[in-house]
């Protein structure tokens, strides 16, 4: 009953196309934003914004980046840390070598860096499918690693190869403050929902979904693969970018090339697929999921009171995030989206089931 | 001239070892078509396990012996226990999925193998030669230098590749392996049972894992980055391509050889280290003309 569409009539083609067509989602997202801008600043404490709030967030940006390639047009990369990678030092050098631009300017050129790299790095899903695609694009991760670490010029010729920043500043406020930076990133992550929400319903994002369930039909219908492949590889690598940028600047404040290694590709793919391929809400879910997970187990043995070394609860952590993914995979294999979408079709009758 | 041959032999021995991690990878393609990341850590699961048996066993009779038995029979447990916990429960999903799957059982067997071991780094001493040689001293002035582990290690390669092809065409169950990577269905209806090769065929590839363990831990010694070397197979596996043995063999000496060529007479020009992505951007380069790899099934689209 709480979620019962009934009596939901649309007149206009303008309400027929909307982002949320029924009211309940509405009032869902507006609950959503109230929490995110009002109540969270109102309770987290800075621990919790640094920990808990801020990775979530920048990792759901990356998230729903590579869903739009992966969920939505078929592609598998495994090269998403790269794009991070990319637009992080994209805009590290376009704000020490342009110092006069605007930080946020300096992000979405830093996306707009990984975009050009990700559009040279799609050309061989052209020809290459499925795995043998997945494996070439591990290609990009370990140049990117390479690039960044040998190349002095990227990273300013500082001796060590690391990179610390200063908090960014915009138009006179700076953002130095856990809530500040936490502000920061739910706009950038509300726009860019919005913005990709949009894309995915749009001609474009149908384009890719045809892709994705069968290219060569996709083809025949008169979609070109050229553009339908290289536009998501397009999109999702400028917003992996961006949330690689923001990653850098506004999470870590110093970094080093291995911060974007491969084990940051894996897991955001982790987050793709346990959230829910070919799902918005999904990539946010499976942020949260796979980045609050390594914390609670962390601090599991703590709250149990049980003493083991740091060693020990590495391996065992290691352990239990392995058989939670198979455990999951079994479970629902669509992801934590397809949860949230029963919960919702059960709202529909409960509690009343006749 | 001289100098030339040495890289490339040491390239090419070193492309055999990538090979026999490869050779898991296609084991399992093959028969399942589940793109099987653990098999990095299932090297490294095994390579642990028999090295701290070697050590508790020292004392008896036979130890090398004995550990490889209680080693191979966990590598059959460990494929009874992914069939039964990871495969059944996902079949029929998506092979993006199933890959996932894999990730998970790299992570816990990374995780399971240092827990249940340790993770220290351990000396494996199974009586591999040591030292090097000079070889073709008759053709090239001052011989060419090779490691006689390599040579050692190149053999046990070939031995098991031909043991491994004498399986698959000779007996009663590689032909029904062979069945099963042709067409599951009609495989199943003529009365294979696909669990059943499921577990014999991920037993195979423990077997080979154990295999490529044993001989990159007595090099390396046997540390958590061998679990790291599934990521030095992948590239012998696209150029391979996933579904030939022969393929995973050639692919390994390409990318071997390609590699220490390139760092050695590239690598100075653009400031070293390009051993790391040079492999994959060789696989890359080939992909683009077959992007089937160079042994792999071309598969047709039908709308």
């Amino acid at each position: 009953m709480f979620y019962r569409e009934a009596g939901q009539f649309k007149t206009s083609y303008k309400a027929d196309q909307a982002v949320f067509p029924i009211f309940q989602d509405k009032i869902f997202v507006a609950i959503w934003l109230f929490i995110g801008f009002v109540v969270v600043p109102m309770l987290a404490s800075e621990y919790m914004f640094r920990a808990i709030f801020i990775p979530v967030i920048i990792m759901a940006l990356a998230a729903i980046g590579l869903n739009l390639l992966v969920g939505y047009c078929g592609q598998v990369s495994l090269g998403s840390g790269a794009f991070m990678a990319v637009g992080a030092y994209a805009a590290y050098n376009f704000m020490i070598r342009v110092p006069e631009l605007n930080p946020l300017i300096c992000f979405l050129l830093g996306g707009l860096s990984a975009t050009v790299v990700g559009v040279i790095f799609g050309i061989p899903s052209l020809r290459i499918k499925g795995f043998y695609l997945a494996v070439a694009t591990l290609a990009l991760q370990f140049f990117t690693d390479w690039t960044f670490s040998r190349i002095d010029w990227f990273t300013n010729y500082t001796p060590s190869g690391s990179i610390a920043v200063q908090p960014i500043e915009v138009l006179g406020v700076v953002f130095d403050s856990p809530i500040r930076k936490y502000f920061l990133c739910l706009v950038f992550l509300v726009i860019f929902t919005i913005i990709g929400k949009n894309i995915v319903r749009g001609r474009i994002g149908r384009a890719w979904m045809a892709t994705r369930d069968m290219d060569v039909a996709a083809e025949i219908i008169g979609i070109r693969p050229v553009y339908a492949k290289l536009s998501a590889f397009a999109v999702s690598s400028f917003f992996i970018g961006v949330a690689g940028a923001l990653w850098a600047f506004v999470h870590l404040g110093s970094w080093e090339p291995l911060a974007f290694d491969i084990n940051l590709s894996f897991s955001i793919l982790f987050m793709v697929i346990i959230g829910g391929l070919g799902s918005i809400v999904g990539g946010m879910l499976g942020a949260a999921f796979i980045t609050l997970l390594p914390l609670f187990l962390n601090q599991l043995p703590v709250w149990l009171g049980i003493n083991i070394s740091t060693a020990m609860i590495s391996h065992l952590e290691f352990m239990i995030f392995g058989a939670l993914i198979i455990f999951f995979l079994a479970v629902e294999p669509l992801g934590l989206a397809r949860i949230w979408q029963i919960t919702k079709e059960k709202l529909r009758l409960w509690p009343f089931p006749h | 001239m001289g100098f030339f041959v040495e890289v490339l032999i040491s390239g090419l021995m070193a492309g055999v070892l990538y090979s026999l991690v490869a050779l898991g990878f296609v084991l399992i393609f093959k028969a399942s078509g589940v793109f099987n990341f653990a098999q990095g850590a299932m090297v490294l699961f095994a390579a642990l396990t028999f090295v701290r048996l070697l050590d508790i066993l020292k004392d008896t009779f036979a130890p090398i012996t004995l550990a490889l038995i209680i080693t191979i029979a966990m590598m059959i447990m460990l494929a009874i226990a992914i069939e039964r916990l990871v495969l059944r429960p996902l079949v029929n999903q998506p092979g993006i999925s199933l890959f996932m799957a894999t990730l998970g059982v790299a992570y816990f067997l990374d995780g399971f193998g240092q827990t249940l071991w340790g993770s220290d780094i351990y000396t494996l001493d199974i009586g591999i030669p040591k030292g090097s040689i000079f070889i073709f001293e008759s053709i090239f002035e001052g011989g060419v230098l090779v490691a006689k582990e390599d040579l050692v290690a190149t053999v046990i390669a070939g031995v098991l590749v031909v043991t491994l092809a004498i399986f698959f065409q000779k007996t009663r169950i590689g032909r029904a392996l062979r069945a099963v990577a042709d067409d599951h269905q009609a495989a199943q209806s003529i009365g294979i049972p696909l669990n059943y090769i499921w577990v014999i065929v991920w037993t195979v590839a423990g077997l080979v894992a154990l295999v490529a363990g044993v001989i990159w831990g007595s090099k390396l010694g046997v540390q958590f980055s061998l679990s790291l070397i599934a990521l030095k197979a992948l590239p012998v596996l696209i150029l391979g391509g996933f579904e030939s043995v022969l393929g995973a063999v050639i692919g390994g000496l390409i990318i071997g050889s390609g590699e220490k060529l390139a760092e050695i007479y590239l690598g100075p020009y653009v400031g070293g280290g390009i051993e790391y992505w040079f492999a994959y951007m060789l696989a890359l380069g080939f992909l683009m003309f077959r992007p089937q790899g160079l042994f792999g099934e071309v598969h047709i689209d039908r709308v």
